[in-house]
């Protein structure tokens, strides 16, 4: 027996939407087995980990809160992927975006008015473009590798966090822990009734929607494909590589720079050294799991917040590793990318004998 | 120990893994397939070498199951690139997500353990003499492994019919593949022997570096690595220039720290980033040298047309 790939004609569009959930099929069967493994019973814990934070009022709105900058990085990634543009470095865009927006309530710290927030949402959003920039202009003018030069970034970024808030910002009456002072009032986003949900998450739901109609009608959307596509098409076709390269970084970096900031004036309340937990990188999973399309990202996102949700739940109710979410995290990206196979190719299972053309 | 003798020896310390993961790398990319899950790998094999040395007491093991977890996850890498035909750079960036979580599950309870430290294969005699002695004769198996490494791999890249062969798969699989060569099977066995030298890369760092177990303690070297493997145009003798050109800069920060410079951690911290950046930067840009020695295929997948 062999397993053979044959391509098929066209690729199957009932595979592009099939793909995603046979992908998670398989990742919740392995996680049967790893807590099988661990001695759990495998359908309490799956319950726990995926169906759980559905269940109530209180979760649902942290599942939301924790979708927002999943989804507000990822729609800006799947416009970088379809155009190769391989942007690696949204968690430090996240970080400087939070920086920057971060400026107005430690500098300003008694200005209250409403110009303030919106003041934070455009230095958050530009902050983020601003540091993607870099990886932009070094790959468009030096031909530097975008996926290293952003990826060092990100690096350069959390060093750049820390040092801010143990030193120069550190809030003065904050008992010398490692943070910025409290953010209040119009400095915070507003949010929905009593629980967390903040604006952030209309903010990623209109991204989607934008994002989407721009890919689907405009012809910056076309051009950003076919660029992606077949570059050398794209040139003849009097396309600049160049500028869609800058329109990807600037585009996704200042929805990265968005988020951070919505993280930093939304749950947090204030800078902390650690603002997200691997956020930027997660959102790489969530734009190849939605498809690279601004709707399927919405769903992705959704999904992989509840995987951190899940991931704690497990933890306080079986008492194991919340760290299993990023394994899952992770088995999952790689399946969604085999399963993505399917979409080109048909799998047949051959005998051992070999076709000779 | 003089000063200077002290210095020498951290560096050598800090640059070994960059040379080990760099030259496995150097490999995989030669026969034109482009693995960015380098840190994934070594992160892995820094978790098991530490575990296995730490459950069985012996360094040796710990090194062996580095090696192991290395070309276990390579080859993971390597059946979704080359049998699925996968995209590389989304795969590898898969093979590193799924790095970093899973050393974590797995060394979570090992945290602030006691590790062991691979003892040094001191040469007797030679190691005695003053300065030199120490430095050259009196360090561990896997430092005299990555020299040893470098000048195999340079020696058969361009003095071997294999060499040859895995530049030609690099090259262009068509014509490789049309002159009877297994493109798919040179390209596995070149993945699994970056996913080796990764592995070993990692236990050095839990076995050596910090004989102890630290999440997240490859702290970006894998990507260093990959930035080396370019800025040294794929040549291996630069490779060992590079790897311990970044290690003096990663070492060189503690030293500065330890003078009393009144300069933050953190940006002393974050030089051997932006030193990567720039050198990404200066070799880049010189498209004629990049041009040249780039394997004209890395990153294509290949499916023989029937």
């Amino acid at each position: 027996m062999m397993l053979v790939l044959e391509r098929r004609a066209a690729q199957s569009m009932a595979m592009t939407f099939l793909s995603p959930a046979l992908a998670i099929a398989i990742t919740v069967v392995i996680g049967g087995v790893i807590f099988t493994s661990l001695g759990l019973d495998p359908l309490k814990a799956l319950y726990i980990y995926f169906i759980e934070p559905v269940t109530s009022l209180w979760s649902i709105e942290e599942v939301i809160v924790k979708a927002a900058p999943l989804v507000l990085i990822g729609v800006g990634l799947s416009v970088c992927f379809t155009a190769n543009v391989w942007n690696i470095g949204a968690e430090g865009q996240l970080t400087i975006g939070a920086l920057f927006g971060a400026v107005i309530p430690i500098y300003f710290t008694g200005w209250q008015s409403p110009l303030v927030l919106l003041l934070m949402l455009v230095l958050g959003a530009l902050g983020g473009a601003l540091f993607a920039a870099i990886p932009a202009f070094l790959k468009t003018r030096f031909n530097a590798n975008e996926i290293l030069t952003s990826l060092m970034l990100v690096y350069v970024a959390q060093l750049l966090l820390d040092w801010l808030v143990r030193g120069p910002w550190r809030d003065p009456q904050g008992y010398n822990f490692p943070q910025s002072v409290p953010f209040e009032g119009w400095q915070l986003l507003p949010v929905l009734g009593e629980g967390r949900v903040h604006i952030g998450a209309f903010l990623a739901v209109i991204a989607a929607l934008v994002l989407f109609f721009m890919m689907d009608r405009s012809l910056r959307g076309f051009e950003i494909r076919v660029v992606g596509r077949a570059p050398r098409a794209g040139a003849f076709a009097g396309f600049a590589e160049k500028r869609v390269i800058w329109f990807c970084f600037l585009l996704s970096g200042a929805l990265a720079g968005l988020a951070g900031l919505c993280e930093v004036a939304g749950p947090s309340g204030q800078l902390q050294p650690n603002i997200s937990p691997g956020y930027g990188f997660t959102a790489i999973i969530v734009a190849f799991l939605g498809r690279l399309n601004p709707i399927g990202v919405i769903f992705a996102g959704i999904l992989l917040a509840i995987s951190y949700l899940g991931g704690e739940a497990v933890q306080v109710e079986l008492g194991i590793s919340d760290k299993t979410a990023q394994v899952f995290q992770g088995i999952l990206l790689f399946l969604i990318l085999a399963c993505d196979t399917l979409i080109h190719y048909r799998v047949r299972f051959a005998s051992a004998v070999v076709k000779q053309a | 120990m003089s000063a200077v003798e002290a210095v020498i020896l951290t560096i050598i310390t800090a640059s070994t893994p960059l040379l080990l993961a760099a030259v496995g790398e150097l490999v995989t990319e030669r026969s034109g397939v482009l693995n960015l899950g380098v840190e994934g790998m070594m992160i892995m094999g820094a978790v098991c070498g530490f575990v296995a040395a730490h459950v069985t007491g012996s360094a040796a093991v710990g090194i062996l199951a580095g090696l192991i977890a290395g070309i276990a996850m390579s080859l993971i890498f390597a059946f979704l690139t080359q049998t699925l035909m996968t995209s590389q750079v989304a795969t590898g960036l898969a093979l590193t997500l799924l790095g970093l979580g899973l050393s974590g599950l797995i060394g979570e309870s090992f945290t602030g353990q006691p590790g062991v430290k691979l003892a040094a294969l001191t040469i007797p005699v030679l190691s005695g003499i003053p300065f030199l002695g120490p430095i050259l004769f009196g360090q561990d198996i896997l430092v005299y492994l990555s020299l040893a490494l470098t000048a195999a791999v340079a020696y058969v890249l361009f003095r071997t019919r294999t060499g040859l062969i895995i530049s030609a798969v690099g090259g262009n699989h068509h014509s490789a593949h049309a002159l009877g060569y297994n493109v798919i099977g040179v390209r596995y066995a070149c993945i699994a022997f970056g996913g080796a030298c990764s592995g070993l890369a990692g236990a050095y760092l839990s076995l050596v570096y910090t004989p102890q177990w630290i999440e997240n303690m490859s702290a970006g070297r894998g990507w260093v690595a990959l930035a080396l493997v370019v800025f040294a145009t794929w040549i291996p003798k630069r490779v060992l220039i590079g790897a311990y050109l970044f290690g003096t800069v990663w070492i060189m920060g503690l030293y500065v720290q330890a003078l009393g410079v009144a300069i933050p951690s953190q940006l002393l911290s974050s030089l051997p980033y932006l030193v990567t950046i720039a050198a990404l930067i200066i070799i880049s840009g010189n498209r004629t040298i990049t041009k040249v020695n780039t394997p004209a295929c890395i990153g294509q997948p290949f499916a023989p047309e029937r």
